[in-house]
């Protein structure tokens, strides 16, 4: 294979390529030119958990609510939105992950809440009302 | 009745038509959300038109909606000639955005306590979108206007080409006594008051001003277009002209 020489300005007949470096010099990114992300949090019905759902780009947060709308706020059932900068979000390492390795140990099922058995009472309980 | 009429196919056609132009900005936007923003509001707003032209349909035995929308000739529409316009660059389709979408808002809240049944359904209907198009158009036009010296010399200068045309949103008609002594609509010049009520402080925040002359753009409401309408309907139509009538999709 033929080794393709750096700085050819056409490599596709098809394709106009433009040489940015030389037309422009290195361009430096201005304020608000680079938007900064925002994690975007979608509530399905007064009440429920706001739940993440994505992230959209804007300068500030009123825009980066209209984004949201725009992309998560359209086609599910929506009554609210959340928006905040991705910045403020902490988390953990992933290095760190071990430290959940128990959490789904076998020895450890009591903690789940389907070892409490609700259901059968509830069940019982209608039940015993169908039956009055 | 022709009251009643006149006033559908005022705002049908406005709808029609401004959704048009928002739609041509779908593929063209500055970024992607914005190019989806006049996307589902052009969706909106030819829903709107579609939902009075069935209501003439319903009420009045007019043609099919898609007839009304797509032959009528340039003459036989109503909108006015603030929506016709091209979109030219993307200041200038925010502002009239702002200056238009305000209007259909507060034209509909009046139509909310109409003696016109069907217009009072719709009108609670299209609230919630309506408010959109508002925050949507509000948000562009105080950024942009506090922005870099460029962006607010741009909103400003498409403000001083639009008024006029915005002006002429309210152009009256020969029924404007009848429909406000029914209690169908209050009238343009209530309308009117009301948009400059709404529309003067948030033209101030953005840092703007209000053209200190104005002549209203009248004409359009009665049928007379700029040249920039013709093109617009021959590009509207060309898929279904080119159809055997009754063709389904």
């Amino acid at each position: 294979m033929s080794k393709i020489p750096l700085n050819t300005p056409v490599l596709d007949p098809r394709i106009k390529r433009v040489d940015l470096e030389s037309t422009y010099g290195t361009t430096a990114i201005g304020e608000n030119e680079h938007w900064i992300s925002w994690e975007v949090f979608h509530q399905k019905k007064r009440g429920d958990q706001h739940v993440h759902v994505g992230i959209v780009h804007a300068p500030d947060a009123q825009l980066a609510l209209l984004f949201a709308k725009e992309q998560f706020g359209r086609r599910l059932a929506c009554v609210n939105l959340w928006v905040t900068k991705s910045s403020d979000i902490f988390s953990f390492s992933y290095d760190d992950e071990d430290i959940f390795d128990n959490a789904t140990a076998p020895e450890k099922q009591y903690r789940e809440a389907s070892g409490f058995r609700v259901m059968e009472k509830i069940n019982r309980y209608k039940k015993s009302k169908q039956k009055a | 009745m022709e009251a009643i009429k006149n006033l559908l196919f005022r705002m049908a056609d406005d709808e029609l038509i401004y959704g048009h132009r928002m739609s041509e900005w779908t593929g063209m936007g500055p970024i992607m959300e914005e190019d989806i923003a006049y996307s589902s509001m052009a969706q909106d707003k030819i829903g709107h038109a579609l939902a009075n032209y069935s209501i003439l349909e319903k009420e009045f035995q007019t043609a099919i909606p898609d007839k009304l929308a797509f032959f009528r000739k340039e003459n036989e529409l109503m909108n006015s000639q603030l929506v016709e316009l091209s979109n030219h660059e993307y200041d200038f389709s925010l502002v009239r955005h702002f200056l238009f979408d305000h209007a259909d808002f507060i034209r509909y809240e009046m139509l909310s306590t109409s003696s016109f049944v069907p217009l009072a359904q719709l009108s609670k209907k299209i609230k919630g979108e309506l408010k959109y198009h508002v925050l949507h158009a509000d948000t562009w036009l105080t950024r942009l206007g506090n922005a870099t010296e460029e962006s607010h010399a741009r909103m400003q200068s498409a403000l001083n080409e639009l008024w006029n045309y915005a002006l002429g949103i309210f152009e009256p008609s020969d029924y404007e006594a009848q429909l406000i002594a029914e209690k169908i609509f209050d009238g343009e010049k209530v309308l009117q008051r009301k948009w400059m009520e709404k529309i003067s402080p948030i033209i101030e925040k953005a840092n703007l001003k209000i053209p200190s002359s104005s002549t209203p753009v009248y004409g359009g409401r009665k049928g007379y277009h700029t040249d920039q309408l013709q093109p617009l309907l021959t590009e509207m139509a060309e898929v279904i002209s080119s159809e055997a009538e009754g063709t389904e999709w």
